[in-house]
């Protein structure tokens, strides 16, 4: 309610028209057209990730008990803190959408840091994850070197080849959204958004919540099923 | 006169009035998906067998759902949007459907296979 009242009484949305381009009419057929360009992005982001998960769910139907006894080694309290984080991370960028809305530029400025911590936070508990296996010698395919290679887990390869295809491809996501992140940062501090432009925070936002949503699927995939 | 035309003209200027979330909504849905990440937790400790998979599954769908439609806003939003991502979504399952079927049938042909070439010299 409080929203409501703050937003009729700022300028109107999609009134600024500093950043449009020439080719809209309005600034805001630019933000739709900002906005439908991003959720494009994000159907082929889906589909590329989703070639890994066809490749997971094709090992798995093959081998499943190489997957029950691979899945064992990975450290479910780690995915685990991570997986707060990571929900954490989203909540403060849906935030800072609102803050950018409303103009509270000092509320924006603190969401986006958050953010970033906590996308830093996430790569270095993923750090600690990848040094522990690098160091038991869990590793990707034919590299694979734990305890029980060459016994009944001939194939714990796959499952790390896996592994780390899919939380590496995921991770790269994690430091493009840092850079994205930062990039927001930047321009709040300059003051560039308002509730009459706040078109990257939000198109941001979405492509953020998306590395949240593969890894709601990546968590108990790799770390619980198992 | 003056003041109620200026209120029209103010309210068809702000037709397209965007959705701001309520703090109220966003922790709701955060605590939310936090609950939900530990029932899923949990139940990975729990022998469900072979639905495992599908449990967990289920959870993640619906923690999906929540931040699909609230933290980026597609529940407010113009619908084709959310039409995008569901068709995404439709893709997904069938490049799934298609060759996990495609596997389980013809795994037994290329074990097959696989066995003769290694019986043969």
């Amino acid at each position: 309610m409080i929203a409501e009242a703050q937003l009729s009484q700022g300028p109107a949305p999609h009134a600024d028209e500093t950043f449009r381009a020439h080719h809209f009419e309005t600034a805001e057929q630019q933000f739709a057209a900002a906005k439908l360009g991003m959720w494009l992005f994000l159907v082929t982001e889906v589909l590329f990730f989703s070639g890994l998960f066809v490749a997971y769910a094709v090992f798995r139907v093959l081998h499943p008990e190489v997957f029950v006894n691979s899945a064992a080694l990975l450290d479910t309290k780690l995915g685990a803190i991570n997986t707060v984080i990571l929900l954490f991370s989203s909540l403060t960028m849906a935030w800072a959408v609102r803050c950018s809305q409303l103009g509270q530029q000092r509320g924006l400025v603190l969401c986006l840091s958050l953010t970033i911590a906590a996308a830093v936070a996430f790569l270095g508990v993923k750090g600690i994850e990848y040094a522990h296996k690098w160091h038991e010698g869990h590793l990707w395919a034919s590299q694979y070197g734990g305890p029980q290679a060459g016994e009944t887990f001939d194939r714990a390869g796959s499952f790390f080849s896996v592994y780390f295809a899919m939380t590496g491809l995921h991770a790269v996501h994690i430091i493009a959204g840092i850079a994205a992140i930062g990039w927001l940062l930047k321009r709040s501090l300059r003051g560039d958004f308002s509730p009459a432009y706040y078109t990257p925070v939000d198109v941001v936002g979405l492509y953020w919540h998306l590395v949240d949503l593969v890894w709601i699927f990546l968590f108990p995939l790799l770390y619980l099923v198992g | 006169m003056a003041v109620s035309s200026a209120q029209t003209n103010g309210q068809s200027r702000r037709a397209h009035e965007p959705h701001v979330s309520s703090p109220a909504q966003l922790i709701g849905i955060f605590a939310a998906l936090l609950a939900l990440t530990g029932v899923t937790v949990a139940a990975a400790e729990f022998p469900f067998g072979d639905l495992d998979v599908y449990v967990a599954l289920a959870i993640a769908g619906v923690k999906a759902f929540l931040v699909a439609a609230y933290f980026m806003h597609l529940k407010y939003d113009h619908p084709l949007n959310a039409v995008l991502l569901v068709f995404s979504i439709v893709l997904v399952v069938l490049f799934l459907g298609v060759t996990l079927s495609d596997t389980t049938q013809l795994a037994p042909e290329v074990q097959a296979a696989a066995e003769a070439s290694a019986a043969s010299p």
